[in-house]
């Protein structure tokens, strides 16, 4: 067992667990952030993306003791005081979502990309989301989303909206 | 249709109704469900493709503690029984096996730690049996039987016309043989279940599945319950594509019997190796293909042989391949035919239903025939299409004449139109360098529902309630999968009451709460349970049209409602809200809830003629394929698709779309890179590192185009569609790579191994013609 401190979400969380425990269930079971899904728990599928320390990971590949003094982001996150972000919102909007299971990890991996790159190309779209899978929407719907969302968040910028 | 409607949200893009739970990671999927006291489930499979059992040690993990059941065949209290079409498999293995991954075993631990380290200490000692992997060898194999005396699941024949005649008719024929591969769903949810014992002898159980009915009638079975102590909740299902259409069966009666047995809630979630080792696929497909046609194109006959890899036990193959029979021909005039199909029976995992249920292999072949037929007459392979495409009141090869609903050419155009595929291709220009572009195209259609293969089940049931509020709950038997079905469904029944979409809320499918709807499976929700609805809604209105004529002083005849609103049709100012009707409905103790149901109109089919009036009418498609072709590595880039789909009416177009988007990708990654690769008997690829699907990176631009040709008997016209945008792929692709790099490749997927291969066997074919 070890003891963990970091920051989920910006508030900052303390647990005993086994070392060897994977994020994925810290989060999931002891933390209840029931958006980081388990797909492939091979980090092949993106399902189980968070932030953390600032760039996406699959929480199926890391062992808590990896996690102590990190700060990590969650879809649970990305609304504030209930509003959606604006990929939220757009994801909803440009229906880009059909069964559900990889969203939130498409939304997460999104908010990363828009973080380091508010004004990416398609190119640049399309390299953020490449370990995100999904099955449904044949990714069209999903470019149309960040799209969107980053047209969205430059009117925000520009304050015209 | 009922004048007293205006119609209002149907044929808008509402977003979707589950958008916001899933947008804000809501748990809503089987996961993420917990219960007090609850065990963790593991099931202990079959290492061997052909054995007999000889012995289960158990005792050692029975010593490991917190694990309160262990069982197997011999602890079942109803019938080892799992019936799908035939009742040939057994819940747990009864002494033999017959696939690796077959179950033999179920624990139930009180973690999924404890259950792993108990699943590992149970040992199994086999006799192994020789296996029979090839389906070629498996039919009519002397000494070893899977099925019967011949290993054939299914025999089928389609016969019309006089199939010599047609031959000597033809002034060209062309013969090849192709094969396609086992396609993995690939669902990114894992299979999934969650069995809850109740007090009174009930047993609940939650998951993941296309048809809780069938769970419904497994679970009564093995656990020896009557249907009516079984209750099936669907939880959100995170994609589907007919993977968990017989699947779930399993899952939930494995989790189910764990928890009649300790009497406690019992969790099962298949890793994601489990899932793509013992759970169906799509059917490996043999296809030896004869075309005839006259000199001026028109298609004269058509002589196959179709046989499918179906695994070790019947499951579903029976009726995949009926609907791979019937589409045979794909959608073209044909007035001589014979087909013959077969089932076969191989000790692999049972093959089972997925998006197209045997026609993707068939169509494949037919439409690389069409090309094929076109360059042997020197004809553009549009031409050839255009001439030959069934139109209104033309026969279908099973002789099914199509009366309505046709909009087949109408697609065709739109998408030769809108691809500018002929200018394209005949401005295509000889490039220098190892980059070849190529332009394809496939034309299909998609019997609509189950068809005369599954009429048994051809109803549904919906209850529809509306509230003192003016607001609705309303509930049906098939289910949501990602494809929009709850959606599409609220925007039907918005319509239907005259109240805004938001004040209709669907609640989730259970089996106690509507009669069996059959299965959410051949793109049946949206005609079935619309038209079931309809029907409850009819009732409703009969209530509101009086209490609104009484109140406005008007003959109910004359009352239109829409969007929250009573209106006079005479008087258009003359209005009430429906709040105020409904209230009045309320005062006069009328009964606001109705149940609804719909039987489908009836279909035909004669095993002994091979003839029928299949289905209750087709969607139909064309799709234009343009790719690249490195013919220095072999590798294909698909640049852009564009298809457009007769869908009748596009109650959701943005929905319509989406579906129209993922079916391609989808069809996309079956022809270039999926591919189960076996090794006696034993998946070698259960992963997403070996087993490519295609990510965001390959996605091609897509042009999805929308037609619509009514369905009279379809909910506001509509017709369901949404396997169709898979089917045609494939064919597409490989055309456009003949256009490419003048090579026809007959076996899927198309990989750069393969295309590398076929284009140096070519080279050395020029090389020594020039010598």
């Amino acid at each position: 067992m070890i003891d963990l401190k970091f920051t989920v979400n910006g508030k900052k969380v303390q647990l005993r667990v086994p070392g060897a425990k994977r994020l994925l269930d810290i989060l999931r079971e002891d933390l209840g952030f029931l958006s980081v899904k388990e797909g492939c728990s091979k980090g092949e599928c993106g399902v189980c993306s968070v932030i953390f320390n600032g760039r996406v990971i699959n929480a199926c590949l890391m062992l808590a003791c990896q996690a102590d003094g990190s700060e990590i982001t969650t879809l649970e996150g990305l609304s504030k005081n209930g509003k959606m972000d604006l990929l939220q919102e757009a994801f909803v909007e440009t229906g880009a979502i059909q069964c559900g299971f990889c969203t939130p990890g498409l939304v997460v991996a999104s908010r990363a990309l828009l973080n380091k790159n508010p004004d990416p190309t398609e190119e640049d779209i399309r390299d953020g989301l490449s370990g995100n899978l999904c099955r449904c929407t044949g990714y069209t719907k999903i470019v149309a989303a960040v799209k969107a969302a980053i047209e969205k968040e430059s009117n925000t910028r520009r304050g015209d909206s | 249709m009922n004048l007293n409607l205006l119609h209002g949200v149907v044929g808008q893009s509402v977003p979707r109704v589950d958008a916001e739970a899933k947008v804000l990671g809501k748990g809503i999927f089987i996961a993420d469900l917990f219960f007090p006291r609850m065990l963790y489930a593991r099931v202990i499979r079959s290492s061997e493709p052909h054995a007999k059992i000889t012995h289960i040690h158990l005792e050692t993990a029975r010593l490991v503690p917190g694990v309160p059941a262990i069982l197997t065949a011999e602890d079942i209290p109803g019938r080892n029984e799992i019936h799908v079409v035939f009742n040939d498999q057994p819940f747990l293995a009864p002494g033999r096996v017959k696939y690796v991954g077959e179950p033999i075993a179920v624990l139930a631990a009180e973690s999924p730690e404890i259950a792993e380290e108990a699943a590992e200490k149970i040992t199994i000692e086999y006799e192994v049996l020789p296996p029979l992997l090839d389906p070629l060898e498996a039919r009519w194999h002397p000494d070893i039987h899977l099925f019967g005396k011949d290993n054939i699941y299914r025999h089928l024949k389609v016969r019309k016309g006089n199939i010599e005649d047609g031959f000597a008719r033809s002034d060209v024929t062309i013969e090849n043989e192709y094969r396609t591969p086992c396609q993995e769903h690939a669902y990114l949810e894992p299979q999934g279940m969650v069995a809850v014992p109740r007090p009174n002898g009930l047993m609940d159980v939650y998951g993941s599945m296309q048809c809780p009915f069938y769970v419904q009638e497994g679970v009564a079975t093995v656990l020896g319950l009557p249907l009516s102590r079984v209750r099936i909740i669907q939880t959100a299902t995170g994609g589907a594509f007919g993977g968990k259409e017989d699947v779930p069966t399993l899952v939930g009666v494995q989790a189910a019997i764990l928890a009649q047995k300790t009497g406690r809630p019992v969790k099962l979630i298949y890793s994601r190796d489990e899932d793509i080792i013992s759970t169906s696929k799509r059917h490996p497909g043999i296809i030896r293909y004869k075309s005839g046609a006259k000199r001026d194109g028109t298609l004269q006959a058509i002589e196959v042989e179709y046989i499918l890899d179906s695994g070790a036990y019947a499951t579903l193959s029976p009726v995949v391949l009926w609907r791979g029979t019937v589409h045979a021909g794909g959608p073209y005039r044909i007035p001589h035919v014979k087909v013959d199909s077969y089932a076969v029976a191989t000790h692999k995992v049972p093959a089972g239903a997925f998006r197209g249920f045997g026609s993707p292999q068939i169509l494949f072949a037919a439409e690389s025939q069409m090309d094929e037929l076109a360059r042997a007459l020197g004809m553009d392979p549009c031409k050839i299409r255009e001439k030959n495409l069934l139109r209104l009141n033309d026969e279908t090869i099973t002789g099914q004449k199509l009366t309505f609903s046709v909009g087949n050419l109408e697609a065709f155009q739109k998408t030769v139109e809108t691809s500018g595929y002929l200018k394209k291709r005949n401005q295509k220009k000889e490039t220098p360098g190892p980059i070849k572009k190529g332009f394809g195209l496939s034309s299909v259609y998609y019997g609509v529902g189950l068809g005369a293969g599954g009429i048994h089940l051809a109803r549904a049931g919906a209850y529809v309630q509306i509230l003192a509020d003016a607001s609705v709950q309303f509930a049906v038997g098939t289910t949501e999968m990602g494809q929009g079905m709850a959606t599409v469904l609220t925007q039907i029944v918005a319509d239907e009451l005259g109240l805004p979409f938001d004040a209709v809320t669907i609640l989730e499918t259970d089996t106690s709460r509507v009669p069996d709807a059959g299965p959410t499976v051949a793109s049946r929700a949206t005609t079935m349970s619309g038209n079931a609805l309809k029907d409850a809604c009819g009732k409703l209105q009969e209530s509101l049209f009086r209490a609104a004529g009484d109140l406005l002083q008007i003959s109910k005849e004359s009352i239109q409602i829409k969007e929250g609103w009573a209106v006079d049709s005479g008087k258009p100012g003359h209005r009430m809200t429906l709040k105020e009707v409904i209230a009045e409905c309320f005062k006069r103790r009328e009964n606001m809830a109705a149940a609804g149901f719909y039987r489908s109109p009836e279909v035909s089919w004669d095993d002994e003629t091979g003839r029928g009036n299949a289905y209750i009418t087709f969607a139909y498609a064309t799709n234009a394929a343009e790719v690249e072709v490195d013919t220095e590595t072999g590798v294909i880039r698909v640049l852009k698709i564009t298809a457009a789909h007769d869908v009748g009416k596009a109650i959701n177009p943005q929905l319509v779309t989406g579906q129209i988007e993922g079916g391609i990708v989808q069809g996309m990654g079956y022809t270039l890179t999926e591919e189960i690769v076996t090794k006696n008997g034993s998946v070698q690829n259960p992963n997403f590192s070996t087993y490519i699907i295609p990510t965001i990176k390959e996605a091609p631009e897509i042009d999805p185009l929308i037609v619509e040709a009514p369905f009279p008997n379809g909910p506001n016209g509509a017709k369901g569609f949404a396997e169709q945008p898979l089917m045609g792929i494939a064919p597409a692709i490989a055309n456009a790579v003949y256009d490419a790099i003048g090579i026809r490749i007959k076996e899927l997927p198309l990989t750069p191994e393969r295309v590398w291969a076929a284009l140096r066997e070519k080279e050395g074919r020029d090389k020594r013609s020039s010598h």
